[in-house]
């Protein structure tokens, strides 16, 4: 019958067509889709829990952002509560703490990115020169430890270390003569401790991506840099790092897109109200406002700020490395 | 032949032995510390190894109520999360290596996006809230039940998963869910294994969860009270006094015996499973 309509009713306009066609397709596609649901119905029950999952603790809290739109009524809940516009976005925007916190927050990445990126690179580098295999993996997995201790532990041992009362930094700074500095309570001091913990806590877990690549590098592109008598030097900038380069960029990409989204764990951990003036981030502040004053829209408003900055963040850094060069994640 | 030794090499082992140094002395000095007896401690000679071995500090972090609970509650959390997160996170992943699967490509987009976009502290804490888990186990369970990255280093895993096995259990008449759970998961209990324990690692550290879904001081784990005692300062006055005048409680070796009773489970079975870890990456790492 599909087939013979056309021909039978030769005046049918075109729209009149178009339209039966894309009729038909819904249908074929119903039918079809009914048939590959009915097919992969085990598949699909077993994907099932992950599905809830993403639903109920992922999208579910992206459509309650709506909250930040609204002024959060505890008894009537996210959706029932009345609509106030762009409200608390206003008062963001004109908070005297926006500009401060928006600085402490990309500071505190941009540290972390500057000094914290190039280190597990030289770490692999190193252990790449490393001869002796026991002794190099040893050193790695030493170096890696850190990674599996808790964000409080490390936190605490900073505090205790630090401590300007017999801590173990103190103690050496008292032992080579000069006085004990009280660094927790120092503005000037929290980034560096901050990206100094996070290099120690995560730089050889991070090493192990380059370890992997270079062990994918052909040796026969090492031999043939002696025969043409290349140096340590020579053979690292010509076959080493253009070997790595790939996981280099994807890797970088990566951290500056997460530039903005630091660890909320180890800065709540470790700052103070005395060096709130550096150390206190976006996501801090959120906690604070939203959850134990209670201004959950404001928080909300401030969550949603971040959230899309972020976004656009690593989208245009994969759409600058995409048209320099050739590596991009989409 | 032998090799020669160059400058370099030396420059670079002294680098690496640094490394190594700045990475375990922190955990030397505090056991140490933790292990000696006050006097040592106050005069600050303790360095590398105990002097006056004792385990008073020990017996006294342990008698601390909030810390025995504490760890119960911590392993009931990391047993019961890791076994909701593994068996959830494992078929989810089996489910989308499958391209036959209805929408395959769309759940997979879906997941992927929550990578670079979420709701946010607060949205999410609401929902959460208006669930009603708040203050029971499942509020250590659920929020976290699937890590995106481990969901899609099991979706790799599995899409390499030879089909020739599961075909011949097709031929036996077995379903996709008989294949999976007959086939398939006894032959992978390597990659399980390893995404058990960072499931299980991921648990027994998380502050993030309890933090914002805990408020019955019962219900805290090991992390949220440590951080009270070492962090806030909450020490419990009564313990000092019950040691008597001649044994000062040194608050240092305290606070450091705290931190070593929760950091010792990690510490040891660390060396065991860390090939298993490294694994793991290079596995998520091949075409993520």
């Amino acid at each position: 019958m599909a087939k013979l309509q056309p021909a039978s009713t030769p005046a049918l306009s075109d729209t009149d067509q178009g339209e039966m066609k894309a009729k038909r397709k819904t249908g074929v596609w119903l039918g079809q889709t009914v048939k590959r649901m009915r097919k992969s119905r085990y598949l699909l029950l077993l994907f099932l829990p992950c599905f809830l999952y993403y639903v109920l603790f992922k999208y579910v809290p992206m459509f309650g952002i709506v909250i930040s739109f609204k002024n959060y009524n505890l008894y009537k809940g996210i959706w029932a509560s009345d609509w106030v516009g762009f409200k608390y976005y206003v008062m963001f925007f004109k908070n005297h703490d926006f500009f401060i916190l928006l600085r402490n927050t990309f500071l505190l990445g941009l540290y972390k990115l500057v000094f914290g990126f190039p280190a597990p690179i030289m770490l692999a580098l190193l252990l790449n020169e490393v001869k002796n295999a026991v002794f190099k993996r040893f050193v790695q997995s030493v170096s890696y430890l850190p990674h599996f201790i808790s964000n409080v532990v490390v936190a605490s041992m900073v505090v205790m270390f630090l401590s300007p009362s017999g801590g173990l930094v103190n103690k050496i700074i008292e032992w080579l003569g000069f006085e004990p500095v009280n660094f927790m309570v120092k503005p000037g001091l929290f980034r560096s401790i901050y990206v100094a913990s996070e290099i120690w806590q995560h730089f050889g877990w991070e090493a192990i991506i380059y370890l992997a690549a270079l062990t994918a590098i052909d040796p026969m592109l090492y031999e043939a840099a002696e025969i043409d008598g290349a140096t340590r030097w020579q053979k690292l900038k010509y076959v080493t790092l253009p070997g790595i380069a790939p996981a280099i960029v994807v890797i970088f990409i990566l951290n500056v897109g997460k530039i903005l989204e630091i660890g909320f764990e180890k800065v709540f951990l470790l700052y103070n109200p005395a060096v709130y003036e550096t150390a206190d981030i976006i996501s801090t502040y959120v906690y604070r406002v939203g959850l134990m004053q209670g201004n959950f829209s404001y928080a909300s408003a401030i969550d949603l700020f971040t959230g899309v900055v972020s976004l656009v963040f690593i989208w245009s850094t994969n759409y600058l490395s995409r048209k320099l060069g050739k590596t991009s994640l989409w | 032949m032998r090799r020669k030794v160059g400058p370099f090499t030396i420059v670079n082992t002294i680098i690496l032995l640094m490394v190594v140094v700045v990475t375990l002395y922190p955990f030397i000095y505090m056991a140490a510390v933790s292990l000696s007896s006050s006097t040592y401690v106050l005069k600050g000679e303790v360095g590398l190894y105990p002097k006056g071995f004792t385990l008073d500090m020990y017996k006294l972090v342990l008698k601390d109520p909030r810390i025995s609970q504490a760890y119960l509650n911590t392993i009931v959390y990391v047993t019961l999360g890791t076994a909701v997160a593994l068996t959830v996170t494992s078929m989810g992943a089996y489910a989308l290596s499958k391209r036959e699967m209805f929408f395959s490509k769309g759940f997979t987009l879906l997941i992927i996006f929550t990578m670079f976009f979420s709701g946010g502290m607060i949205p999410t804490f609401l929902v959460v809230k208006s669930y009603g888990i708040m203050d029971t186990v499942w509020a250590m369970v659920l929020p976290g039940a699937v890590s995106t990255w481990n969901l899609l280093v099991m979706r790799t895993f599995f899409s390499a998963f030879p089909s020739e096995l599961e075909e011949s259990g097709r031929i036996d008449g077995l379903t996709e869910l008989g294949i999976f759970f007959r086939i398939v998961f006894p032959l992978s209990k390597a990659v399980f294994a390893t995404i058990g324990l960072f499931y299980a690692v991921g648990l027994w550290n998380n502050f993030m969860l309890p933090l914002l879904y805990l408020r019955d001081p019962d219900m805290f784990p090991l992390q949220v009270v440590l951080r009270n005692i070492v962090l806030a300062g909450q020490t419990n006055s009564a313990e000092a006094t019950s040691v008597g005048a001649d044994n000062m409680i040194v608050e240092e070796s305290l606070k450091f015996a705290t931190i070593m009773v929760s950091t010792v489970p990690i510490l040891l079975v660390y060396p065991f499973l860390q090939k298993y870890f490294v694994k793991g990456v290079l596995i998520g790492a091949v075409k993520g």
